[in-house]
């Protein structure tokens, strides 16, 4: 496979975002990153297709542009991440609103979810909001028209290309198809979130 | 036991700050901290403690606290009016409180934050490391509300300066503020004209998160017009701009990811002067770097 290196952009004076043509090169950009282990380093954010690097203001961006010219993008490597298993009770306010999108039952649409094993590709939005990738892709849908302003800590719900847990109550434009009790994020805990980027989630009917 | 510090009175808003959490953006926690941080860092020097230890950040003033056991604090942030035990003190020094004192912060001249420090710092429950109280994620402390009682902590670590007060910084009428364009600044068709043409007025809806700018929207190119950029991870002073609207300042509670291209990024320094740029106010923005 050939390497096809970070586009380096300038994010103001104390990071770069990196941008990269795939959630795989993404996720290998940002592990070899983190490998690199540059004290410096105080933020190293993936996201769909970028990695954001953050230095400590007062040091520099020389050694992260030394490091991202030796990262191999098409490094694809073992995941390493931990596995998890998320029991979910499948009576999500939109599972229907996916069926009927996507022409298929309630049944099969919840035989698609806990089929797929997932990739936590990158965190956001809330301390400890994954965003899955690995959809099926009958289950890619878009967000709802109008989000709700509150939607329940635990939903489990889907847009664009991911799949999602809601780790608290927010307002969320995610079509909803199930609940988890999991607790998702525990300031008190190390890691505080359960589910970093790179880890891997199945879901289970219960 | 130690001293305390009393919530009478939390003006429009009140929050305990510190240098915030960073190194946590990849799990969805924004940086949070002092959005003033310079004026936090003075108000610790002027009682001792290290930098960094929590205090309170102080929206528009008129805040009103007692001290349960003598304390030392120091009031910084734009100039204002301070009252101790009913009589008149400067603001920018140390302020001895003896048991039972109260005092009264008045609304600032200029500029939107106030910043108190005391000796020994602000001592509640650190989450990921910081008292901050985070706006968006809700971590952190709640914003005080009045009764509030806060714990006054062992952290100072020098002596109380002997000085007198030292100069507050007043406010320009106009703020400057200075950009570095990028990441995102290819999807505009001027992007160094249409940010640094207009007089941008402060909205009024500004918060911890961000603050808009209120002025013409920075014109896309047409090849990206109607484009949506997947999200991707944003810093403090991104100068977001979405489709048709005005653009968005990030300040220190910010989402760590959004989906909006940024146009550009404010120089750290300028982050505290838009932070105390009054809503209503103009702010100019030059290109640099």
């Amino acid at each position: 496979m050939s390497t096809v290196s970070p586009r380096v952009r300038a994010c103001g004076r104390w990071a770069l975002l990196l941008e990269l043509d795939s959630a795989d090169a993404v996720a290998a950009t940002a592990r070899a990153l983190r490998a690199a282990a540059l004290p410096e380093v105080v933020e190293l954010v993936p996201a769909a297709r970028t990695v954001l690097v953050q230095v400590r203001p007062g040091t520099g961006l020389d050694r992260v542009r030394d490091a991202v010219a030796e990262v191999d993008p098409s490094d694809v490597g073992a995941g390493e991440g931990d596995r998890h298993t998320i029991p979910v009770l499948y009576d999500g306010e939109d599972l229907q609103l996916v069926a009927d999108t996507a022409g298929i039952s309630t049944d099969e649409v919840v035989a698609l979810h806990t089929g797929a094993e997932f990739t936590v590709a990158f965190c956001g939005f809330a301390p400890g909001f994954g965003y899955l990738s690995g959809l099926p892709e009958p289950l890619r849908q878009p967000r709802l028209e109008s989000p709700r302003a509150a939607v329940p800590s635990g939903s489990v719900g889907v847009a664009d290309v991911y799949s999602c847990v809601y780790p608290r109550r927010s307002p969320g434009g995610w079509r909803l198809i199930g609940r988890s009790d999991l607790v998702l994020f525990d300031p008190a805990a190390d890691p505080p979130a359960r589910l970093v980027p790179g880890d891997r989630v199945r879901f289970e009917a219960r | 036991m130690n001293a305390r510090l009393e919530v009478l009175a939390t003006g429009p808003q009140a929050v305990v700050t510190d240098h915030g959490r960073p190194g946590h953006a990849h799990l969805g926690v924004p940086p949070s901290g002092a959005l003033d941080r310079p004026a936090l860092d003075l108000a610790n020097r002027l009682v001792g403690n290290p930098a960094g230890a929590a205090g309170l950040e102080l929206l528009l003033g008129r805040t009103r606290l007692r001290a349960r056991g003598a304390v030392t604090v120091a009031v910084t942030g734009p100039p204002v009016t301070l009252r101790a035990g009913g009589r008149a003190v400067s603001s920018h020094c140390a302020v001895r409180l003896p048991d039972g004192a109260e005092l009264t912060v008045g609304a600032p001249d200029g500029g939107v934050r106030v910043y108190l420090a005391v000796r020994g710092g602000l001592e509640v429950p650190l989450a990921l490391g910081s008292a901050s109280t985070d706006l968006l994620s809700g971590l952190g402390p709640h914003p005080l509300v009045d009764g509030d009682v806060l714990a006054v902590g062992d952290a100072a670590v020098d002596p109380v300066p002997p000085s007198g007060p030292v100069p507050a910084s007043v406010p320009a009428g106009v703020a400057r503020l200075r950009v570095r364009l990028g990441p995102r600044d290819d999807w505009f068709a001027d992007p160094t004209g249409d940010l640094t043409g207009p007089a941008w007025s402060v909205s009024p809806t500004g918060n911890r998160i961000g603050v808009r700018l209120d002025g013409p929207a920075p014109r896309r190119r047409p090849e990206r017009e109607g484009s949506e950029l997947p999200s991707e991870g944003m810093v403090v002073g991104a100068v977001q701009a979405p489709p048709g609207g005005p653009p968005v300042v990030f300040l220190a509670d910010h989402p760590t990811t959004g989906g909006y291209p940024v146009i550009g990024v404010l120089e750290p320094d300028d982050v505290a002067v838009l932070a105390q740029a009054r809503p209503g106010s103009t702010v100019r923005i030059a290109v640099v770097g």
